[in-house]
Order: structure tokens, then C-alpha cells, then sequence
């Protein structure tokens, strides 16, 4: 029973930390735009209206939140390993363009062969750069953090290089993109909402990150590599594997989500891929504290923040950086109660004793 | 069991204030609506709407729409061309009652504005670029564009006469046809005052790149351009590093003149506000919408701005005699013979093609005295 409670009890602690940060980055937004002159009782109101407000908000809010998870999981995974990876956007990037490529290679062939194929394609591109990512640190000692960035940047030039070139429409004259998927290749919306099953994917990969690194001995040595590489190299661990396919595994994820991005929302790969999901993916990874599971809610939480900026910028008259000021805020906030994580107790432990112990 | 939980006294009040904070969220203040009357217009762009450029000329139509009675106008800055223009329209529509909404980017048309449109077939989507195609598009879109490039032209013959080095500099996003007809007619108007003159260019690869716009003219200016101008997003930084080196300037999208008191001498405008606030009128005058609306200086989508100090009376006079005929529609920009840079003839001699010649649009050469390539 003890037990139970003590889990209880940090899973709580958990949650108040992070919630409490959440309200006091409310708290200094609504300082910062009573400072120029707006209401910060109609800001929240709207915040909320927008994002969460009504049926028609959550779907927005879900809608935008449907990339930032599996964006997000490209730098939660490699996190397990004390890896620090960004190129979230790159691999999206390329993963948009292998999927299109091969949806318009296939055109006539059926419809779950061509999406299986369209969805493998994107992670494997992803997989390939954020896995090269992996491999230049185990074999060469690069730094993942700037070689991801640094990739991200060439693979937003291959995609404009291809859809420009080789691979550009003749008839896409003053936007250069790909030829359109066929209507039927495209993923439609989920049943009853006007959001697209990208959200399902997300949600499915992020269970299933959360799965592999908490309930399986590939999670538990990931994890202890991510401890100690040194320890675990002792241990006998395969670390070089452990890194390479983990960070191809992350790859893949924000791979699927540029497949998604073309399938369900451009229906072609163009420059609008590079839409800045790979880095606001990188900020709700370190806000859900690199777990997956977490990565669901702070997407859709930041999904809501977006959904709710527009409203702020139409009713108060705010500029779209507010938004941002707003997400700067939570993430330095956030940051900063880490260090509380631990120290605040609210709930003083059981001291679990032995029976015997109790007896006595 | 009993004391498996304890809560301090401090905590349990953070926990009271916290929940306090979260009712006043929801009580708030109500959103007085627009009077039912008014036509509420939402305005999209992709960009910040004082980028001194391609945005800000869009707000500024959006400010004259402002100005009329019985309108409630929406705005909406830095929309990327996702999912996001589609939720950010469906917002205006479904939050704020917008039945006319003009997403402004290139991007938005396909498929983001299409899909709203198909989905709202009551209201009135106009989109500018000027793509749509009967037939092919629905009832309830339309797109308007301008022929900027007339005043391309006349900003290239007020650049040949303020040149002393006679090379000009142009960076550019993206090879794409648009682009390339302003490089074109840049050129082709310098050239008419001097056949001597070159223009350089400088594609950076993106509508938006700061630091390549401001990397790429110095560069024009370290080879010896002494006049610059461009086809990006946000001429800002390009106008500003002019003015910091000491060469002259023409704007392109909206007046740049404020950044460049010295060196700024004219510019290629939109003249947004006539075009939004004919179609506001037609809107609230029960008027059907024209489907595709073009035009150039004459119909007064486009304007240049005015001379800067720097400019010499010949160069007015000439500039303002050619512009005169493009406001009576008797010049025409591309009449042949016209070689391209690589010494291929692409327009015949004898033939010509008006500006609203759609073979114009599929522009994919650089005129000579273009010195750059495409690929």
C-alpha cells in the first residue's frame, strides 16, 4: 500500500512541478503584455478559447500538435542515451521529399502498397541522417548536437536542390514542388473531426518510444548508456549499436512525420516542409523532460498555444512574436524548475520497512 | 497508512492559488461580436506586416480597408503555408464570422486555400498571385496580381543614369518566372539608356535570408555595383547595407525610402489599397467579385515611389515620359529582337508580347546584359 502511495505521491510531485511552472509563465506573460497595454484577464481568456475553448479549438490544437510529437521524439529517444540531437527538422524535411518522390514514382499502384511504401521511405530517409548523425559520434567523436544542426541545413538544400531540379513539376512554375500525389494517395481526416491521422501516428510512435525505453532490456541498456557509456561499455553493452539504432529510430520518427506532412497536408513536397515543426519539436521534448509519453500532452499544449496566437493577434491587435515571447517564457521557466524537482516535497515519503521491522 | 501523505501548509495554499488562478481563466471577459452588419475581411500573411516589404505592402491595403465604415478587418502575421493558413482561415471564419478572407503568400493558394473554399462555398476566398483558372478552380476564389516589373523598368532607366561604374546589382529569392521578368525588365529599362550597362545577380535561394541578402550585396558592391536593388521578401537589410556603403538603392514590394534618405532613389510598389478597397466596395455593394483582376501602372495596382534626392532632372524626365506611355498602355516591355545572356534570340524581331501575354509567365531566361545564370 505504502508502495502505491509513494508512486502516487511522485507521480504527483511530478506533475505540480511542471504545473506550477506552467502558471507562473502565465503569471510573467500576462506581466509582459500588461506592459504594453493589453488586459492579461482577456489574453488568458483567449488563450484558452483558442486552444481549448471548444470543439472546433481542440481540433486546431490537435491538428498542430500531430508533428510536434513525432518531431519530439527524434530528440527524446536519442536523449535515453544522453545524446542532445536537433535535426529534427532535417530529417522531416527529407523524409517529406523521399515519401512524395516515392508516392509519384508509384502513381496506379494500390493504395495501401503506396502509402506502406510512401511511410517506409519517409522513416528511411530520416532514418539515414539522423542514423549518420549516431554513427559520426561513435566512430568519429562528433559532436551530435552541430552535426545534426548542421545537417539539417543540408538536407533543406537537397530538398530545394530535387524540387527544383530532377524532381520539380514543369507545371509549378513560381513554387517549385513536386508532382501532386494522386487524390487517392493522400490520408484523409480522422472519422467525425478535421484532424488528420498524423495525430494517430503520433500518438501510436510516442506509446511505443515509451514502451521500448522503459519496458525492454533495448531500453534498459539505452538508458544505462545514457547513465554511464563508460559503465556500460565495461558491462558488455553494445554501445556503438545502441546509439546508431536509437538515433535511426528517431530519425524515422520525424521521417514519418514529413511523410504525413505531404500525404495528409501538402499532397506534394515543397519549401512550406520547412515550417519550423523539427525545432518547436526539440522544445516540447525538453519540456516533456525527454520522456514520450509526456511528449504527447506538451505537444498538444503547445498545439494550443499556437492555435490560440492567431486569436491574440486578431482580437488584441498583438504581434505573432507574443506567442514566441510566450514559449520563450515556459521554456526558461520550465528549465529553472528543474533545479526544484526533488527539493520541493510535497509529499513526504513512507518509510518502507522491512516486516520484521514493523513487528518490532 | 496515516501519515502516508502529508501535505505542508505552504503547499496546500500553492495548490489553493493555483486553482483560484484557473477559475479566473475561464470567467474572463466576454468578446463583444462585430455588429452583424459589418463585413468582417481577414487579411493573412506570411510574413511579419513591417517587413518594409512584400507583408507590409499587403497591411497597408489592409489599413485603407481599415479605414472604410461598416467593415471589421482581421489580421494575421507569420501564417506558414501548412496546416496552419487553413486552421488560421477556418478561425477567422468560424470565431470571428470573416466571409471574405484574403490569404496574401503565393503558397497559400494550393491546396491550402482550395480546400477552405470547397469547404466554405458561401464565402469569398481571393488569393493573390494570380493562378486561378476557370474551370479548374471554384466559383467563390479569384486571385489578383500586378505587373510589377513596368516598374522594374522604370526603376532600372532612373539606375542607368545615377550609375558611374554602369553595373548594377539585383539579388533575388528563386529563378523562378516571376523573379526573372523583374531581373528582365530591370535590365531592359537601364539598358535603354545605356546599352553598356550590365546587371549582375544574385539568387540567395529563399524568399527570407537576412544575412545572405546583406552577404550578397556587399558583394555587388565589392565588385563594383553602385546601384542595387532586389526581389526578396523583405528588401530591408539590402537597402540598409546600400545606404551604409554609399552606393544608390530602388526599393521593390513597398518604400524603402525612410531606410535610405541618400542613396534611395525610386521603387517598384503595390498599390494594394486600391485593389482591396474596389473589392470591399463590390463586396458591400452586392457586386459579383471578378474572378482574376491584372493590371499594371495604368489600372493602378502598381506605383513607383517618389524620386529620391539624388535623382537628376534628365533621369525624372525620361523615367516620367516612359511611364506616361505605360499609363496610356501604348509600351510594351518585351518586343523583339531580345537575346537572352547566353546569346540565343528569344524574342524575334517584329514580335512582341503585351504584358498580359501568358507567355510572359513562363519566363526561364536572363536577358543580355544579365550577368548570372539560373542554375
Amino acid at each position: 500500500m505504502d508502495r502505491i502511495m509513494n508512486a502516487l505521491a511522485a507521480l504527483l510531485t511530478a506533475l505540480v512541478v511542471p504545473g506550477a511552472a506552467l502558471l507562473a509563465s502565465l503569471a510573467l506573460f500576462g506581466a509582459f503584455v500588461a506592459l504594453v497595454g493589453v488586459n492579461p484577464l482577456e489574453v488568458y481568456e483567449l488563450m484558452y478559447r483558442g486552444a481549448f475553448g471548444s470543439w472546433f479549438s481542440w481540433q486546431n490544437t490537435l491538428t498542430r500538435a500531430a508533428p510536434l510529437i513525432l518531431t519530439a521524439l527524434c530528440t527524446a529517444l536519442p536523449a535515453q542515451l544522453g545524446l542532445v540531437i536537433i535535426g529534427g527538422e532535417g530529417a522531416l524535411v527529407l523524409g517529406g521529399l523521399a515519401a512524395a518522390a516515392t508516392g509519384v514514382a508509384l502513381d496506379g499502384a494500390p493504395v495501401a502498397l503506396v502509402m506502406g511504401a510512401m511511410g517506409l521511405a519517409g522513416m528511411a530517409a530520416g532514418a539515414a541522417l539522423i542514423g549518420g548523425v549516431g554513427a559520426l559520434r561513435h566512430r568519429r567523436g562528433v559532436n551530435e548536437t552541430i552535426s545534426s544542426l548542421l545537417l539539417t541545413y543540408i538536407a533543406i538544400a537537397v530538398m530545394n536542390h530535387m524540387v527544383e531540379g530532377p524532381l520539380k513539376d514543369p507545371a509549378s512554375l513560381n513554387k517549385p514542388s513536386t508532382a501532386p500525389l494522386a487524390e487517392a494517395y493522400q490520408i484523409g481526416p480522422l472519422p467525425g473531426m478535421d484532424v488528420h491521422w498524423g495525430l494517430v501516428l503520433g500518438v501510436l510512435c510516442a506509446v511505443a518510444a515509451w514502451v521500448l525505453m522503459s519496458r525492454t532490456v533495448f531500453g534498459f541498456a539505452a538508458r544505462m548508456v545514457g547513465g554511464n557509456p563508460r559503465a556500460a561499455r565495461m558491462a558488455g553493452l553494445p554501445v556503438g549499436r545502441l546509439l546508431i539504432v536509437t538515433t535511426a529510430l528517431a530519425g524515422a520518427a520525424a521521417g514519418l512525420a514529413g511523410m504525413v506532412e505531404v500525404a495528409a497536408v501538402h499532397g506534394r513536397a515543397n519549401a512550406a516542409l520547412v515550417a519550423g515543426y523539427g525545432s518547436t519539436g526539440v522544445l516540447v521534448a525538453f519540456l516533456a523532460r525527454q520522456n514520450p509519453l509526456a511528449v504527447i500532452p506538451v505537444a498538444i499544449l503547445f498545439g494550443g498555444i499556437g492555435a490560440s496566437g492567431g486569436l491574440l493577434q486578431r482580437r488584441l491587435g498583438l504581434p505573432d512574436a507574443s506567442v514566441l515571447v510566450f514559449q520563450g517564457i515556459i521554456f526558461v521557466v520550465l528549465l529553472a524548475s528543474e533545479a526544484m524537482q526533488g527539493r520541493v516535497r510535497l509529499f513526504a515519503p513512507a518509510p518502507i520497512l522491512p516486516a520484521a521491522a514493523k513487528e518490532a | 497508512m496515516g501519515n502516508a501523505l502529508r501535505f505542508s501548509r505552504r503547499s496546500v495554499l500553492k495548490t489553493m492559488t493555483a486553482v483560484g488562478g484557473l477559475g479566473a481563466l475561464g470567467a474572463g471577459m466576454p468578446w463583444t461580436s462585430a455588429l452583424a452588419k459589418d463585413l468582417v475581411i481577414g487579411f493573412i500573411y506570411v510574413g511579419p506586416r513591417d517587413d518594409y516589404g512584400y507583408n507590409q505592402a499587403h497591411a497597408e491595403g489592409a489599413a485603407a480597408v481599415k479605414a472604410m465604415p461598416g467593415v471589421k478587418v482581421l489580421e494575421e502575421e507569420k501564417v506558414p503555408e501548412t496546416v496552419d493558413v487553413e486552421k488560421t482561415m477556418e478561425s477567422m471564419i468560424n470565431l470571428d464570422g470573416a466571409s471574405l478572407l484574403f490569404p496574401t503568400s503565393f503558397g497559400y493558394f494550393d491546396p491550402h486555400m482550395l480546400k477552405e473554399a470547397k469547404k466554405h462555398s458561401d464565402l469569398t476566398f481571393l488569393h493573390c498571385g494570380g493562378l486561378w483558372t476557370p474551370g479548374k478552380h471554384p466559383a467563390n476564389t479569384g486571385s489578383y496580381f500586378g505587373y510589377i516589373d513596368e516598374a522594374q523598368y522604370l526603376s532600372g532607366i532612373v539606375a542607368a543614369y545615377s550609375s558611374k561604374t554602369k553595373k548594377l546589382g539585383f539579388i533575388a529569392a528563386k529563378p523562378i518566372p516571376q523573379v526573372l521578368r523583374n531581373i528582365n525588365s530591370f535590365t531592359l529599362g537601364a539598358r535603354s539608356v545605356d546599352p553598356t550597362i550590365t546587371t549582375a545577380v544574385i539568387f540567395t535561394g529563399d524568399w527570407s535570408m537576412p544575412v545572405k541578402e546583406a552577404e550578397a550585396a556587399n558583394s555587388l558592391i565589392d565588385q563594383g555595383a553602385d546601384v542595387v536593388t532586389c526581389h526578396v521578401d523583405s528588401p530591408k537589410v539590402i537597402v540598409e547595407t546600400a545606404e551604409k556603403r554609399g552606393v544608390f538603392c530602388t526599393g521593390y514590394h513597398a518604400s524603402q525610402a525612410t531606410l535610405a534618405p541618400k542613396g534611395y532613389l525610386t521603387g517598384a510598389e503595390w498599390n494594394w489599397a486600391k485593389v482591396y478597397t474596389d473589392y470591399v466596395k463590390m463586396a458591400q455593394g452586392g457586386v459579383k467579385i471578378p474572378n482574376l483582376v491584372r493590371g499594371g501602372l495604368k489600372e493602378g495596382i502598381i506605383k513607383t515611389s517618389p524620386y529620391g534626392a539624388a535623382v537628376s532632372d534628365a533621369a525624372r524626365k525620361h523615367a516620367d515620359s516612359v511611364k506616361a506611355t505605360f499609363m496610356d498602355g501604348s509600351f510594351v516591355i518585351y518586343k523583339g529582337p531580345i537575346k537572352d545572356n547566353k546569346g540565343n534570340s528569344v524574342i524575334a524581331a517584329g514580335k512582341e508580347h503585351g504584358q498580359t501575354d501568358i507567355a510572359l509567365e513562363s519566363m526561364n531566361w536572363l536577358v543580355e546584359g544579365v550577368v548570372g545564370s539560373l542554375a
